[in-house]
């Protein structure tokens, strides 16, 4: 595979993505567990925060995102506004999509994050429907897809993928396999180990990587967006990671072997990234990105607390465009 | 205007709709290159005409189907796919239900999901995984639209109409319709809205509500108790979801009869919604106990005789309206 090596600067907003990633899942903790701050369950990508950066930041603004119920990176790093995001995941009038959502079905189609689902199985559909869009108008854009490796299991992966493979549509599949579904471990839902193997049956290539090392999931990235724009279909991109902070905040990851969750944050990828860039003489650049995450985090809680409740009779509004048709 | 089948109608609509909006497609299993060569099939010749880039062929997936055209509606195109059977939707169901219906509320009105799923339904001696009505399940997610012909007319103005509404709108084709049902079709743009119904007999002794096929065995019952003085007003819903509420309301203002008549079974059906409605509505007004006439709580049967007995027929809707109309 032919990789192209990263410049400082793209090297330098990796891992400031990763920064803020962290700082403001790190504040999701903190509300998380004191009661009553958040509304519903808390679902972070603590551990993961290199394939977020590294896929995301490989895309086009003209390429589509679609995310999941684990999404705040993935958000984050299309350039969401963090404010908005946590007033969102608190319910507030302000948030992204007015508290519709909440934490678990952010979308921001003016940043081509056009959809989200926690079905976990169907964002794959959505992405494949969404490309066959870019497809049919003979566009340049990719839709990207996040799901994880529990979501696999679903028949709808399946369809997604092969009516893409199919139809050549420009859709990059990428699976967070972090080693758990639920209270799953891997093995016990997948029994040849790797998702990405299933490329071969759709005739498309795929492709494993470490998903801890962002910039090896840029530079794959780059190259597998660069086969889906060429009009040859659509990619698997299995990142291997793991999900530190268990299915969410509300769990306490009692079925988790004590050595194994200390082995994984032996490769915290924020960490490890950190001392490559130190390595390569990068340390001075990085001085400062860490407060700087936590600043724009401060920022985002002020304005998320200011905002009010939306009215209860707001949820009445946004089922429909029209309600009925205007001769109706 | 055309004598055309329902089937030549829904053609004319898609066709029509292709060439007005380069964003309306089709895909479905089929619905291209078919095993039956049928000009009352409402794709019949689309794929010559339109080619297949328009006229999508699919793997038998109906997820994938439903996928495409959640994804690509949200994208701005304007999807129109095809659900061979009506069983089969609920291999489709999670991308209508928890997808099309929802994601516009989830992203707090920034979303729009202008997809039409034509699904074909009606008993046709096959059985009932392939015949099953289930509207009313499709009525109950709010989110959905629903519109439900009875003739030709109304099939092409319906789905024109569903194709350019900016929401998903799951359009209910009765296949014995496509071929038994003729009539006069306006030609070019013609659209019928959803949300409002269509007086399709006037009466004053009772009023009937119902929709698809079965408007055509309320007509006829209502014409057998003409003979017998008894005057029926049939409203042909044409649309589900909205429902014009008061077109029912005044018709049943004005007779003080109610009856709900539907080929779908009884129990949690959309004749329910209906009576319901009524008596809310009306309580006060009403001569008689609002009544539904509706198919047995049993699949739809294999067997001729056993098929027809499970469609309620006008001998049952006439003897109903006698019931209500004793003293």
């Amino acid at each position: 595979m032919q990789r192209h090596p990263l410049d400082p600067n793209q090297r330098i907003g990796l891992h400031s993505d990763m920064l803020l990633i962290r700082a403001f899942e790190n504040h999701i903790t903190r509300m998380a567990h004191e009661q009553g701050r958040l509304p519903g369950m808390q679902i972070t990508c603590h551990g993961q925060e290199a394939v977020a950066a590294g896929v995301v930041r490989a895309l086009t603004p003209r390429d589509v995102v679609v995310t999941n119920h684990r999404s705040h990176g993935h958000l984050l790093a299309r350039g969401v506004d963090p404010g908005a995001l946590l007033a969102e995941i608190m319910g507030k009038r302000d948030g992204l999509n007015r508290g519709k959502s909440g934490t678990l079905h952010v979308a921001d189609p003016g940043r081509n994050v056009l959809m989200t689902s926690t079905v976990v199985g169907a964002g794959p559909l959505l992405a494949m429907g969404a490309a066959f869009a870019q497809h049919y108008r003979r566009e340049e854009g990719v839709t990207c897809v996040f799901f994880g490796d529990g979501a696999a299991a679903e028949g709808s992966v399946h369809e997604a993928m092969n009516l893409a493979a199919l139809w050549k549509l420009p859709v990059l599949f990428v699976c967070e396999s972090n080693c758990w579904a639920g209270a799953q471990a891997h093995q016990e839902h997948c029994p040849i180990g790797e998702i990405a193997t299933r490329a071969a049956s759709y005739g498309m290539p795929g492709e494993v990587v470490d998903g801890n090392d962002v910039e090896r999931v840029h530079e794959t990235a780059q190259v597998l967006l660069k086969h889906c724009r060429s009009g040859r279909g659509p990619v698997i991109m299995e990142c291997r990671t793991y999900r530190m902070h268990g299915h969410g905040e509300h769990d306490p990851q009692h079925y988790v072997a004590k050595d194994e969750l200390a082995s994984w944050a032996g490769r915290d990828p924020i960490v490890r990234h950190a001392e490559a860039l130190r390595r390569d003489g990068l340390g001075e650049r990085t001085a400062g990105l860490r407060e700087g995450a936590e600043l724009a985090v401060d920022r985002a809680a002020a304005f998320a607390d200011a905002s009010p409740f939306p009215p209860p009779e707001e949820a009445l509004e946004h089922l429909y465009v029209n309600p009925v048709t205007s001769e109706g | 205007m055309t004598v055309k089948s329902t089937g030549q109608a829904v053609a004319e609509a898609l066709a029509l709709a292709m060439e007005m909006d380069e964003g309306v497609f089709l895909a479905g299993e089929g619905i291209g290159t078919s095993i039956h060569v049928n000009p009352h099939l409402p794709t019949f010749g689309l794929l010559d005409r339109f080619g297949p880039r328009r006229v999508r062929d699919t793997p038998v997936s109906e997820a994938a189907i439903a996928g495409l055209a959640v994804g690509a509606s949200c994208m701005g195109l304007k999807p129109v796919i095809e659900v061979m059977f009506f069983p089969f939707i609920t291999l489709a169901s999670d991308m209508l239900v928890n997808h099309a219906a929802k994601l516009r509320y989830l992203s707090g009105g920034l979303s729009s999901f202008p997809l039409t799923v034509r699904v074909k339904s009606g008993a046709f001696a096959a059985g009932c995984q392939h015949s099953h009505y289930l509207e009313a399940w499709f009525a109950h997610v709010p989110g959905l639209k629903i519109a439900y012909p009875s003739n030709p007319a109304d099939a092409k103005g319906l789905l024109l109409s569903a194709i350019f509404d900016p929401d998903p709108v799951v359009v209910v084709e009765e296949m014995p319709l496509y071929w038994t049902s003729h009539g006069e079709v306006p030609e070019g743009d013609i659209r019928v809205p959803l949300g409002r119904a269509r007086i399709a007999r006037q009466g004053g002794d009772a009023t009937l509500a119902t929709y698809g096929g079965a408007v055509h065995v309320a007509l006829q019952a209502a014409e057998t108790l003409q003979a017998e003085n008894i005057s029926l007003e049939v409203i042909d819903l044409r649309s589900l979801v909205p429902l014009d509420t008061a077109a029912v309301i005044a018709s049943v203002r004005k007779t003080g009869r109610f009856l709900a008549l539907h080929d779908a079974t009884r129990f949690c059906g959309y004749g329910a919604e209906l009576a319901a409605t009524v008596a809310e509505a009306c309580f006060g007004e009403l001569k008689a106990p609002p009544r539904r006439i509706a198919a047995p709580d049993i699949p739809v049967p294999f067997s001729p005789p056993q098929e027809a007995f499970y469609k309620p027929s006008a001998d049952q809707v006439a003897q109903a309206v006698r019931g209500m109309l004793r003293p």
